[in-house]
């Protein structure tokens, strides 16, 4: 099989943007891709798009084709793909463009992902997000998407002594990350007390413990390792790639205060890469909520299981930290257009590895991770990449 | 959405109806045609089986931010149940304050109005939840 690295980064700033389209979002971060590979159109091999839910957020399926067409590859007729796995469709996204690359089947494949998230209202945006859980048997009875995540929260604090001011403590410092982000939906530090004192959207939930709505759109240009010499003196290369799935439903799990898709992707992807989890100096992990950073640095293994709430209090996972857990702000300050979550993830270590994360870059990153979910954990994904020198 | 979708369930959300595994004694809610722990060897052996409506509260939330169906209802409490028959299941927890919700406390299922179809449309109903008598 052959090696595959990323040549190519590109996003667009995330937030409510009201003047721009779907279309507008998805064309601008992969033109920024394809600019940063300096490749030619005639050199792409294929498009893969991660996108979540346009039919419902804009009415618009078939956004594989649209993409390419606006970025104006219609007259190559590439093969284009859209991928769902619900939050984790841009990591899923990843992965299969590095499969048609590994096989031998294409050398530059154009990754997308993009969520245009606030042309609905609040209330409908939230159950489009809450339709990644199990509709028949968990939303119809009145649990929320924040509502779930809530319940995975009051057992860890339950089984572990985690504490509100743990969870806060992810808030506090993915905002202070997005602070020195200039791409980010949020980027003001807050306080403690602005998370403690916010008001409640399930309980123990509040609203600063929860990740925003977002529109917004990543792209990477993925291309064979002998090859990417050719684009890029800076090559990141991808060690390894782990994805893994578990029950719908929450309460089906063997353990409500632990993802074991997360566990399992994360062994897969360090099995293949050949390192452990303290080999990784930067991580981008999937914080849609306070806890689920928490129950990510525990199933990954950086911190013991139960630590994860003071291990963050205590600043493991600051920037330069033990190891540096959100650097760019995560969903949580960078903002979450579901759809380019993990594709912006993906951009975010890759600008960290070449040394180009400006204000808040990882001093010595040469290994990166990134960690995504769909659902309550019903699929996770996690990449590692290597600078390639 | 469409009246079958919930016509479909009304076995399960009104008589708790779930299978038991004739392979392993695994209990499943909702009916599974094949056994999570016993694959092939289950096929064919799934019998139907009813809930008695019993269990334990093993983690609840209180919901502030609503559906727009669950708005006049807010705020209203959450829980994933553990049955005692062994499987888990979430519902909505009534006739309790939320502050006197503790994990562990003994539940038990009542009949309910879950929503309805708009302003004019068809309610649906279904299990919901109680502290336990006694």
């Amino acid at each position: 099989m052959r090696e595959v690295a990323v040549i190519g980064v590109g996003q667009t700033e995330f937030g409510e943007l009201w003047d721009r389209s779907f279309r507008d979002l998805g064309i601008e971060a992969g033109l920024r891709a394809i600019q940063d590979a300096n490749v030619r159109s005639e050199e792409i091999d294929a498009v893969y798009i991660g996108n979540m839910s346009a039919g419902k957020f804009i009415d618009q399926e078939h956004v594989s084709a649209l993409v390419a067409d606006y970025a104006g590859l219609a007259d190559m007729h590439l093969p284009t793909v859209r991928i769902e796995g619900g939050g984790a469709c841009g990591a899923v996204a990843l992965l299969q463009a590095r499969l048609a690359i590994m096989s031998g089947l294409h050398d530059i494949v154009v990754v997308g992902g993009a969520e245009k998230m606030t042309d609905v209202g609040d209330v409908q945006a939230a159950e489009i997000l809450s339709s990644t859980a199990d509709q028949e048997w968990e939303s119809v009875f009145g649990a929320t998407f924040a509502g779930l995540y809530a319940m995975i929260a009051r057992r860890h604090m339950h089984e572990y002594g985690t504490t509100r001011e743990h969870m806060a403590s992810v808030a506090v410092k993915n905002h202070k990350n997005g602070a020195l982000n200039p791409e980010a939906q949020f980027q003001k530090e807050i306080t403690m007390e602005t998370v403690l004192h916010s008001p409640w959207v399930a309980e123990p939930l509040g609203v600063f413990d929860c990740a925003p709505l977002s529109d917004g759109a990543a792209a990477l240009v993925l291309c064979s390792m002998e090859k990417a010499r050719k684009f890029s003196d800076t090559p990141v290369r991808i060690a390894g790639s782990g994805q893994a799935s578990d029950t719908l439903a929450l309460h089906d799990r063997r353990d409500l205060t632990t993802m074991d898709a997360t566990v399992v992707a994360g062994k897969r992807a360090f099995a293949e890469a050949r390192c452990e989890p303290k080999d990784v100096q930067v991580a981008e992990v999937h914080d849609n909520f306070t806890i689920t950073e928490i129950l990510a640095v525990e199933d990954l293994r950086f911190v013991e299981k139960g630590k994860g709430g003071p291990a963050t209090l205590d600043g493991w996972t600051a920037l330069n930290g033990k190891v540096s857990v959100n650097p760019s702000g995560g969903l949580k300050a960078r903002g979450q257009p579901v759809g380019a979550t993990g594709v912006a993830q993906a951009v975010e270590i890759v600008r960290q590895l070449r040394g180009q994360a400006g204000k808040r870059q990882v001093v010595g990153a040469r290994r990166g991770l990134t960690h995504t979910l769909g659902g309550t954990g019903a699929t996770a994904v996690v990449h590692l990449f290597e600078r390639g020198d | 959405m469409a009246i079958p979708r919930f016509w479909r369930e009304i076995q399960s959300r009104y008589n708790l109806i779930g299978t038991k595994c004739g392979n392993c004694g695994k209990v499943d809610f909702p009916p599974r045609a094949v056994c999570p722990e016993c694959g092939r060897k289950s096929i064919g052996k799934m019998e139907r089986l009813q809930l008695k409506g019993q269990g334990t509260v093993i983690t609840y939330t209180v919901i502030h931010d609503a559906p727009v169906q669950f708005e006049m209802m807010k705020p209203y409490v959450m829980a994933i149940v553990e049955m005692d028959e062994g499987v888990r299941l979430t519902s909505q927890l009534l006739d309790v304050k939320p502050e006197n919700v503790k994990i562990g406390m003994r539940v038990q299922a009542t009949f309910r109005r879950l929503g309805q179809e708009g302003e004019a449309g068809v309610i649906h109903y279904g299990y919901k939840f109680r502290p336990a008598a006694g």
